[in-house]
């Protein structure tokens, strides 16, 4: 016997909805599982402010281009879609671009090709193509929100590290003493180790997060 | 000539795409799992960056960069597009990818069928539409530069993405931790490699002029530096 039932409307907030929100901090971790947007991760790391605004750029991309798209999925053409969302990111990283040197003009200097880079942020296209394409505004939105955040964390966590151990600083405040007085840990002989800031070592942190991630949840290991 | 012969080894050692800025890091640890298919997304790749950083090149030169419209008469030698550099770009790379496709699939079936999948998946490469910032960041003055720049940096990409697919293949030989394997471990080899390439930084072969573009050059570097710089 099987009625027909007409499926409650879904609360705003219901376990499918929060999973949304959830999964992609940890298991499903853009970056450090999906191997997504790693290009941005890496190389705006130096400081804290730098992740910060970044993350909240592609927040802002993120979520109005997955909301836009997800309105607009039954009229795009499958033919053309890579095109369609291409000059949706585009036209929203403009505005951010725009915003950025505006209001944050040292900042927008410092991420330099970066705020143009988000165009091409595979976490954005691939949200589009896996997410938005499929489902209601209300969960892209959602959606976005998970996968910023867990592209935040692993931005924060690796800026914390070398802001701290690369700059002695955090937030621009002195962490260790005055350098140059050589107080606090500088006297007994600290030297802030200039090696974390350059590039390769935003690889090794990335790395190292991986292996803390893995080593706790045993199935994320891989083959090879 | 030695200007050029420069700005191609910059592009391919100094200011390396990958170990320097980490541009196209998605498709170089994604399809480096063997030397092959590595071998081929590379060639791809210096290809369309020599053909889409110059037509590029064009296009800023002539219709975005302020006063660059100052061919179509006096009255618009004031305007400026330079805002609509990022979508004119990514326009320019989605058409030209495309186009490529076309043609390689209508002349060289076999490598068509070698490429394949790589092909669309090079219009959202990071790498190319940096090279085509980067170009506009840097102000190559002509074309050939913007165009041998292009080409380096694709042979620069192809080099670090060959050289790490060698190493993946080698590597499931070795005993890697359990939770370092696969991606892990590919992120700490790159950073070894980026250690390497920067042996490579500070090579400057003549043209004494050439340090006053350095230091319009090296803005990702200079941001990184500066921060040094001040506590220094």
């Amino acid at each position: 016997m099987s009625e027909k039932v007409k499926a409650p409307r879904e609360p705003l907030f219901s376990k499918k909805n929060k999973r949304l929100i959830t999964e992609p901090l940890d298991d499903n971790n853009p970056v450090t599982i999906q191997v997504l947007g790693i290009c941005s991760a890496l190389a705006i790391t130096v400081s804290v402010k730098q992740a910060l605004v970044m993350t909240a750029s592609v927040f802002f991309v993120l979520a109005l281009g997955n909301v836009i798209i997800s309105m607009m999925r039954n009229l795009i053409p499958s033919r053309i879609r890579i095109i369609v969302q291409l000059v949706v990111v585009a036209s929203l990283v403009i505005i951010v671009n725009e915003i950025l040197k505006a209001f944050l003009p040292d900042m927008a200097e410092q991420l330099s090709v970066f705020v143009g880079l988000i165009i091409t942020n595979c976490i954005i296209m691939g949200r589009f193509e896996a997410f938005a394409m499929a489902n209601k505004p209300w969960p892209s939105f959602l959606d976005a929100i998970g996968n910023t955040l867990g592209y935040g964390i692993v931005l924060v966590l690796v800026s914390i590290i070398r802001e701290i151990f690369g700059a002695g600083k955090i937030f621009d405040i002195p962490l260790f003493g005055d350098r140059i007085e050589k107080t606090g840990l500088y006297k007994i002989g600290y030297l802030d180790n200039n090696f974390i800031i350059l590039a390769p070592f935003a690889l090794f942190a990335v790395g190292i997060i991986i292996w803390v991630q893995r080593a706790r949840n045993k199935a994320l290991i891989e083959d090879h | 000539m030695v200007d050029y012969i420069n700005i191609l080894l910059k592009g391919v050692f100094i200011e390396n795409m990958i170990f320097a800025y980490f541009l196209g890091m998605c498709s170089y640890l994604a399809v480096s799992k063997t030397v092959k298919t590595a071998a081929g997304l590379g060639a791809a790749v210096i290809f369309v960056l020599g053909v889409t950083v110059p037509v590029n090149w064009l296009l800023e030169n002539y219709v975005l960069k302020e006063g660059a419209l100052s061919w179509l008469g006096a009255e618009y030698a004031e305007v400026d597009l330079s805002f609509l550099s990022f979508i004119m770009f990514i326009a320019v790379i989605a058409s030209i990818v495309q186009l490529v496709e076309m043609l390689v699939e209508k002349f060289a079936p076999a490598l068509y069928g070698a490429l394949g999948i790589f092909l669309p998946l090079i219009a959202v490469n990071c790498s190319i539409l940096g090279g085509a910032l980067f170009m506009q960041e840097r102000q190559y003055s002509t074309i050939g530069e913007a165009t041998t720049f292009g080409i380096g940096s694709g042979i620069g990409w192809f080099l670090a993405i060959v050289a790490i697919a060698a190493i993946r293949e080698k590597i499931k030989y070795s005993k890697v931790p359990a939770p370092m394997r696969g991606l892990g471990i590919t992120f700490v080899i790159t950073g070894l490699m980026g250690i390497a390439f920067m042996s490579f930084s500070g090579i400057n072969l003549g043209g004494g002029e050439d340090e006053d573009t350095d230091v319009k050059t090296d803005q990702v570097t200079n941001v990184i530096d500066a921060d040094t710089d001040q506590n220094d």
